[in-house]
């Protein structure tokens, strides 16, 4: 089989397949027993720190020195 | 030690750059390499002058604030320049005697076209994206900018790239493919400065001290990774000569135009979409005081749009070269789009329920509302116009033109303009804005000025669609190419005030800003001001 055909079979069956999988995957993932808690979370964060970054003490050390 | 590593590149590429001004084999190269030359020499006289000053320890406890309010001054500059241009070219077509005889080859409309889109698509837009991605990364990741002064790079390459592609357009260099007519040596220099923008942005994720990653940044990753594989792939290019900005496509015919609507089509979607969409989910939460209404959609909304977005392109090669399957299955992607789309609307429209009251008090709100609406209804207008029968009478017309504004001037300005506004007052830390009444005059300024805009391309598309195609009783066309012209004036005319509405409204944003930074009362609060930078 010449590359076009391989490819056009392939991408019309399996790689189709797979990326549907992951996409039902990526929405039942969203709809996890116990997500909506991590949820209300990251959608509250945006009220946490707006005018300072985080106090570096919440954080194991290894974290805080990026810009020394 | 690393001032010294600078200022020897500087010098080098200041000196290579006069070389190549004076080996230059035409005009656009040559006045490319002269504003690099003086771009190099002023960067060498900064880093030198600045060596022997004393270095601020820059504190990791405070957000990286001086790039962001560099980034809304270019910005608002940049989005005003663009909209002028654009109602020069509007009232060009609508007047040809504009395109001035003494200024021919230069000024006329076909080498302002491109400077007018690059101008807002790339300077206004892009300065935009990049600025609210900096702001957000750091709010959401609760970490200051990483990177030290790459920041600071990205900008200012930013800003160095839009004007050796405006000094090259007016003067010729082109590489012929919309959207993408920055030259070879240009593209080089954007894959640089982007790659530069991914690592900050990366890096800054990175160090992140929230467990999640917030939405907004999932949407502005996306656009940062996509834009710059679309970019590599369609610009592959030979260049004919080391001192001309000709260059030679690796494609050729029909793939060489798959390539470049594969690029044009996701330009539109991940850097006027997705990275848009990103600063709706941070900017209308935050200035609606709610959080966004589902988590969960968004989820699902960015996941949709990342897994069709990317095949919708080849619906701008309806009734071509293309094979029907691919315009088909570009079709089919476009028409399924239609639903993340709309999803990603309702939940940012959702955000204000319970808070609707805020539409009538706060003109902010109130844009970013009506950028949402506009988002939704553009995105209903395309799956629409790529279907196959409304495209063989919507296609080349000026329907086109008025949905990509519809688009562009609705969702895209109208969400800028109500980020602009948010980050002013909190970048210089004032109160609040000098006036919400200019801020309501731009509102409708702008609103009917892409309602004039977007009717009177509708009316001027279908006529023009149904002109072309008319036939008499014995099958030969009723109209020639200019009755069509002829017809479109009063609509030609109409579009270019809408045009004037929409660059009055940006003017009075802008004397609002600088006002809220000159005038208005400086916040007060208990030991929290973040001193500038």
């Amino acid at each position: 089989m010449d590359t076009y055909s391989f490819l056009r079979h392939f991408a019309d069956s399996w790689m189709l397949l797979l990326m549907t999988a992951l996409f039902v995957g990526v929405v039942v993932y969203a709809f996890r027993p116990g997500s909506r808690k991590l949820q209300d979370d990251a959608a509250n964060s945006i009220f946490r720190n707006e005018r300072r970054p985080a106090p570096p003490a919440a954080e194991p050390a290894s974290r805080n020195f990026k810009e020394a | 030690m690393w001032d010294y590593v600078k200022l020897v590149v500087l010098g080098l590429i200041a000196v290579f750059a006069a070389i190549a001004a004076n080996y230059a084999l035409d005009l656009a190269y040559m006045v490319n390499a002269i504003v690099v030359m003086l771009a190099a020499a002023i960067t060498f006289i900064v880093v030198a002058r600045g060596m022997y000053e004393p270095k601020v320890a820059v504190s990791a406890n405070e957000y990286n604030d001086g790039v962001v309010r560099a980034g809304v001054i270019a910005t608002a500059f940049w989005g005003v320049v663009g909209f002028l241009v654009g109602v020069v070219i509007a009232f060009q077509l609508a007047f040809p005697s504009l395109n001035i005889p003494g200024v021919e080859g230069i000024l006329n409309f076909g080498r302002l076209r491109p400077l007018h889109t690059s101008a807002v698509i790339f300077a206004f837009g892009g300065n935009a994206l990049i600025m609210s991605a900096f702001y957000i990364v750091q709010r959401t990741c609760a970490t200051r900018l990483w990177g030290g002064n790459l920041g600071w790079f990205v900008f200012w390459g930013w800003q160095l790239m839009i004007v050796l592609a405006a000094t090259s357009y007016v003067l010729g260099g082109t590489q012929g493919k919309e959207y993408a007519e920055t030259v070879w040596y240009i593209d080089w220099w954007i894959v640089v400065v982007w790659v530069a923008f991914l690592v900050v942005f990366l890096g800054t994720l990175i160090m992140r001290k929230e467990p999640h990653i917030y939405v907004a940044n999932w949407f502005l990753l996306s656009m940062i990774i996509t834009v710059a594989m679309l970019h590599v792939v369609n610009n592959l290019a030979i260049p004919v000569n080391m001192f001309s900005s000709k260059s030679v496509s690796l494609f050729g015919g029909v793939q060489d135009a798959m390539t470049q609507w594969w690029y044009g089509h996701n330009a539109v979607g991940f850097f006027l979409t997705a990275g848009f969409l990103g600063m709706m989910y941070y900017f209308v939460p935050k200035q609606a005081e709610r959080p966004v209404y589902s988590y969960k959609l968004s989820i699902i909304h960015f996941w949709a749009l990342i897994f069709l977005y990317i095949w919708a392109g080849p619906h701008h090669l309806h009734y071509t070269a293309l094979p029907d399957w691919a315009a088909t299955l570009g079709m089919v992607f476009s028409v399924m789009l239609w639903m993340p789309s709309w999803g990603g609307m309702i939940n940012g429209l959702m955000t204000l329920s319970g808070a609707w009251d805020k539409l009538r008090t706060d003109p902010i709100i109130r844009m970013m509302v009506v950028s949402i609406g506009f988002y939704g209804m553009s995105t209903f207008e395309g799956p629409m116009m790529s279907i196959k029968a409304v495209n063989s009478l919507s296609h080349y017309t000026d329907w086109t033109i008025g949905h990509v504004h519809s688009g562009a001037l609705g969702w895209n300005g109208m969400i800028t303009f109500g980020a602009l506004y948010f980050l002013t007052p909190r970048l210089w830390n004032r109160s609040g804005l000098y006036s919400l009444k200019l801020v309501s005059w731009h509102f409708w300024l702008a609103t009917i000025g892409i309602v004039l805009y977007a009717a009177s391309m509708w009316v001027t598309g279908i006529m023009e669609g149904l002109m072309w195609r008319e036939v008499d009783a014995n099958g030969f066309l009723v109209n020639a190419f200019a009755d069509t012209v002829a017809a479109k004036f009063p609509m030609y005319v109409v579009r270019g005030l809408g045009g004037v509405m929409f660059l009055s409204g940006a003017l009075i944003m802008c004397y609002n800003l600088w006002m809220t930074v000159k005038a208005a009362p400086a916040k007060v609060s208990a030991g929290a001001a973040v001193p500038a930078e």
